[in-house]
């Protein structure tokens, strides 16, 4: 077949021109195992058919992994990543860095007003968005109404930490394994060191005060302590130093505690029947205060960011919208039901009728509502975050506090002692660190 | 009586030798067994050994979630081309050390291994930089040269034992019936060390192919292996124990499978020169 000039330049323009708007821009994206984001993987066809030039990829690691990955990555500008899923504690300190792009630019529709304002202030550096909330959470109290039943008690909606020590006492019954109250004890800066911080808080214990001198030898953070352990001590669960968010969820799921403080998160999972000996029995009230005004929450916000040295930031934009958006919410709604909906993070969400339906979204919003990570305790503070202070040099020196702490639980060492070598150890991690 | 006694002691270190197996292969086959059962059993507690629903809804789920096939192409390349780099690179190095020895060699050989006393994060960030330079970030091919030149004090270690073992007379005689340097170590040497270089091949593909470090750092959706197939259903928020041991089982099968029919070799290898 032989084609004249003018046909072959138009054959093979149509042919470029085909190709051109067929090339394909593929996205990575590295995220969490847990479960809303694994359903987000399961709901992108939508995504991937109304952009139908953006191939996504993705790369799931463990929490402790993926921090670790996509901090050198984004340190050693490597670019391996187009969106990243970060928390509230990465976010101000890359965002003062310069390391992530600002998404002030999103589209209207995409309604950043509507971003709950805890959560949009945590994620905020000076005026400048830097990460879409996916979902945000918060700390409560989930107890086992029936156990508070049999012992002739009530729980308050909000209840103060006397009020809990003495509901620990009457649910525990050691003989038939169960245990007044599980909380964190597995040493880590988002494990324990985030369950005491926030509860901290509540008895107005601060990390440091204005001149960024640590404060572990304050009454508070005694008081905060001996609490704490007395707590564990007298009706927690054996072995509660290793103990973090899957062993106490295990233990509740199987009906061995009576009351659990922990991520608001964990609400859908010990309300599920298929995996929880005592779906039916659970109750939900805000995390213990101590009447001084603040309680012991914390606020957290896995959330989308795209880091500075992508180089297909538009398409990174438009999946970061699209996974944060209104229309997402309801896409989930419509293919597993409102319960299992991303919590957390818009006002609209709470405002629908159906969402108000479930169990423990009040109380996930009432929770969320009263952290607050620029004023977290009940003196200043020179930092923000409420379980975590946002500089850099945090997550190295409250894993070492929380060693501290955690020995002191195992029985290795006296509160007092731990709470000595906290002081000392913070001191001079700060001294170097110029402080 | 002497023979009674002999079929007492046969039966007590049979016992003995499986009760050690079983113990060492227990995680093994619990991880397997949780594999079947659905996440609310995983965690029972008591734990239920056997008497449990098997279900295959774990494998139905991690295949519908990840891809992986490709997972497993990638493991295979990287252990399988690390180990094969390594052994060509191996076999003259430990030539040249077990017949040909210098002053240093001795020096040599204790330097090669120190290198793995060293924590292998102390040079995470360099080979991270190198990485991004050379742009084999996310690649195979630079994942393989590193996993590599990480087994490679182990891999010339393993054959200069072996190769200390052969007498030198044969290699001499070869060499008077006018055998080149390549059809000596060809044709004379490696026939007679085949149990050795057999035993390095099998350790060395089984170590690459668990390496874990190496492999969840350098790479991300293209080049990432089975290892970072597990770490993708590990999970600090949330009870996906049974899909976990499930991943597990996909990864580690191959291998497993691998080790069981080459066992023979494995083990002459590795005890080869052990009794004289």
């Amino acid at each position: 077949m032989n084609l004249t000039m003018p046909l072959r330049f138009t054959s093979i323009a149509a042919i470029l021109a085909a190709n051109a708007a067929f090339a394909e821009t593929t996205i990575t994206i590295a995220t969490v195992n847990n479960g809303d984001m694994i359903r987000m993987q399961g709901l992108t066809e939508d995504f991937t058919a109304k952009n139908p030039d953006i191939k996504l990829e993705w790369v799931t690691l463990e929490e402790n992994v993926l921090r670790q990955r996509v901090t050198q990555d984004i340190a050693a500008k490597g670019g391996q990543f187009d969106v990243m899923t970060i928390g509230t504690y990465e976010v101000p300190i890359w965002g003062a860095q310069d390391w992530l792009v600002s998404l002030n630019d999103l589209p209207a529709e995409w309604d950043k007003d509507d971003i709950l304002p805890a959560i949009r202030g945590g994620l905020t550096v000076d005026g400048e968005l830097y990460a879409a909330p996916f979902y945000g959470e918060s700390s409560m109290v989930m107890y086992r109404k029936d156990l508070m039943a049999d012992a002739g008690m009530e729980m308050p909606e909000a209840p103060t930490w006397d009020e809990i020590a003495k509901a620990a006492e009457a649910m525990t019954d050691k003989e038939k394994g169960i245990y007044g109250i599980c909380l964190r004890g597995k040493a880590g800066w988002g494990e324990n060191m985030a369950f005491l911080s926030a509860m901290a808080n509540s008895y107005g214990a601060r990390w440091f005060d204005e001149d960024w001198k640590p404060q572990f030898d304050t009454e508070e953070w005694a008081a905060t302590l001996n609490t704490y352990m007395d707590l564990m001590n007298n009706y927690g669960p054996p072995g509660a130093s290793t103990n973090g968010f899957n062993e106490n969820l295990s233990l509740f799921q199987q009906g061995k505690c009576g009351m659990w403080i922990d991520a608001t998160v964990a609400a859908s999972f010990v309300t599920n029947p298929t995996d929880s000996t005592v779906a039916e029995h659970v109750g939900f009230a805000l995390a213990p205060d101590n009447g001084l005004g603040k309680r012991g929450n914390w606020l957290w916000a896995w959330s989308l960011a795209i880091p500075a040295g992508s180089d297909a930031t538009d398409e990174a934009k438009k999946f970061v919208a699209w996974a944060t958006s209104k229309e997402y919410t309801a896409l989930v709604a419509e293919n597993e039901g409102w319960a299992n909906v991303p919590p957390g993070t818009r006002t609209s969400l709470y405002e629908n009728e159906e969402y108000k339906k479930v169990p423990f979204a009040e109380m996930t919003l009432n929770s969320i509502n009263s952290a607050d990570p620029t004023n977290p305790t009940v003196d200043p503070v020179p930092y923000t975050g409420v379980q975590f202070v946002a500089i850099p040099e945090f997550a190295g020196i409250a894993t070492q506090v929380g060693q501290e702490f955690s020995a002191a639980l195992a029985g290795q060492q006296s509160v007092e002692d731990a709470l000595a070598k906290a002081q000392s150890l913070t001191a001079e991690e700060m001294e170097a660190a110029g402080y | 009586m002497a023979r009674s006694v002999t079929t007492q002691r046969k039966i007590i270190n049979t016992a003995a030798a499986w009760s050690i197996g079983f113990l060492i292969f227990f995680p093994i086959l619990w991880t397997i067994l949780t594999s079947f059962k659905t996440e609310a059993t995983a965690i029972a507690d008591p734990p239920v050994f056997l008497a449990f629903d098997w279900t295959l809804e774990n494998y139905e789920v991690v295949l519908e979630r990840s891809n992986y096939a490709r997972f497993l192409w990638n493991s295979i390349f990287i252990a399988g081309g690390s180990t094969l780099l390594g052994l060509i690179v191996a076999i003259p190095a430990a030539w040249s050390m077990a017949f040909v020895p210098s002053r240093r060699t001795k020096d040599i050989l204790l330097w090669m291994l120190s290198t793995k006393m060293l924590p292998a994060v102390g040079v995470l960030y360099p080979i991270y930089l190198m990485f991004i330079k050379l742009g084999l970030l996310d690649n195979r091919i630079g994942l393989t040269i590193v996993i590599m030149l990480i087994n490679l004090p182990i891999i010339v270690w393993m054959l200069y034992t072996y190769f200390r073992e052969i007498p030198g007379e044969i290699l001499e005689a070869a060499r008077m019936d006018g055998a080149t340097l390549k059809s000596e170590i060809l044709y004379v040497l490696t026939p007679m060390a085949v149990p050795g270089i057999a035993s390095t091949l099998l350790l060395n593909f089984i170590l690459a192919w668990n390496e874990a470090f190496w492999t969840l750092n350098l790479t991300a959706a293209k080049a990432a292996p089975l290892t970072a197939f597990i770490a993708s259903y590990s999970s600090p928020e949330g009870l996906f124990y049974a899909k976990l041991s499930a991943a597990s089982t996909m990864a580690i099968a191959p291998i497993l499978i691998l080790g069981w029919f080459s066992q023979k070799q494995l083990v002459r290898g590795l005890t080869f020169g052990a009794v004289k």
